[in-house]
């Protein structure tokens, strides 16, 4: 039952995610603490149990059609997104070339300094 | 025996949950092949190509949003754990992050810097309105924490969700060009920045064009700007007076 240990493992962490978030009214997704939750808990185990890596790396492998029902939802805001056309359009290119040059430029430079250890 | 109509099918069939579920699966599929077709084209990517295809689906036969999220949302709801088991490629990788940590959170913090500040301001001097810039603001984080902080910051989530696919398609299309002009060279370096500015997207298309160093690193940028924005992201619009 690997897969379903697994699954269990992950909502178990998106579960207590939530609880907290909830609980704390934190401003954070609860499967972003779930995700802390897991990570902590994997320091702790000091290993990735078979199971949860298979179910954990099942669903990453895919993770590009999660998002597909979330993306048709765009159709719903058609009107608004046309309203703000041009700003949206040229927000979305500009600031995603400024931060891609940004990152990659302050890491190399960073990466450099220390003499490449990142190779 | 009674042969049913087609009409009555259709009533029938659109009511069901499973059509739309067959019908992503389907469209998706098709999707990574005409993008396998077209040489992997980062330009044309299956995700961008699923929704353009599936939108204009729903707009043909007449069906509206919440009948198809009805069967949607089972994929969907996947998004939660798959958010979560984010944190074993972050395991994976522990020793690397022990060692780079500091350039890595530095570098995390100026991209989170340079992409929340230029996407506010340039939105504002654009003139977006108000809900259109809170939903933008989270737009370089994978798409389940970037939901979760337009809610949080009075943005609209499914419109936040949308911006967020569109700048992971965009990032995937501009990267090759940035790192040719910057001469970037480093695998891991590449893999970062687009896993920073282009959330899933990015990191399937480090994993993909550039190789397994950069998918890791690209995988790893994407938990740590997730989990860094979630944090900072309120607490900046707050800062610029927006939102509540």
């Amino acid at each position: 039952m690997p897969l379903i240990m697994g699954m269990s493992v992950l909502l178990a962490c998106q579960f207590l995610g939530e609880l907290l978030a909830r609980g704390l009214t934190m401003p954070i997704p609860g499967p972003v603490i779930g995700m802390v939750i897991l990570l902590a808990g994997l320091m702790v185990r000091g290993k990735v149990p078979s199971s949860l890596r298979l179910t954990g790396e099942g669903l990453l492998n895919y993770l590009t059609l999660l998002f597909v029902p979330a993306g048709v939802g765009l159709m719903v805001h058609f009107a608004l997104i046309g309203r703000d056309l041009l700003p949206i359009v040229v927000t979305l290119v500009v600031s995603t070339a400024l931060t891609l040059a940004a990152t990659a430029w302050a890491l190399d430079r960073l990466n450099r300094r220390r003499g490449g250890q990142g190779r | 025996m009674n042969v049913a109509t087609l009409d009555q099918l259709w009533v029938y069939l659109s009511g069901n949950p499973l059509l739309s579920l067959l019908a992503t699966l389907l469209v998706f599929i098709l999707a990574v092949r005409i993008n396998r077709a077209l040489g992997g084209t980062p330009l044309v990517h299956p995700v961008t190509l699923s929704i353009a295809m599936l939108i204009a689906l729903l707009l043909l036969v007449d069906m509206d949003y919440a009948t198809y999220f009805e069967g949607a949302q089972f994929i969907h709801f996947l998004l939660g754990p798959a958010t979560v088991a984010l944190a074993i490629p972050l395991y994976d990788h522990r020793e690397r992050v022990r060692r780079l940590l500091v350039p890595l959170l530095l570098a995390c913090l100026v991209g989170i810097g340079v992409a929340v500040t230029s996407t506010v301001g340039l939105s504002l001097a654009l003139g977006a309105r108000l809900e259109t810039v809170l939903s933008l603001a989270p737009r370089s984080v994978t798409s389940p924490i970037a939901m979760g902080i337009a809610e949080q910051i009075g943005g609209i989530p499914s419109l936040a969700a949308g911006l967020v696919l569109l700048t992971g398609s965009i990032g995937c299309a501009l990267s090759p060009w940035v790192f040719r002009l910057l001469r970037i060279e480093d695998p891991a370096v590449k893999g970062f920045a687009l896993g920073l500015s282009a959330h899933g997207f990015g990191t399937a298309q480090a994993f993909a064009r550039i190789g397994a160093v950069a998918g890791a690193f690209s995988g790893l940028a994407m938990g740590l700007t997730g989990l860094l924005t979630a944090f900072l992201l309120p607490l900046i619009t707050r800062l610029f007076g927006l939102g509540n």
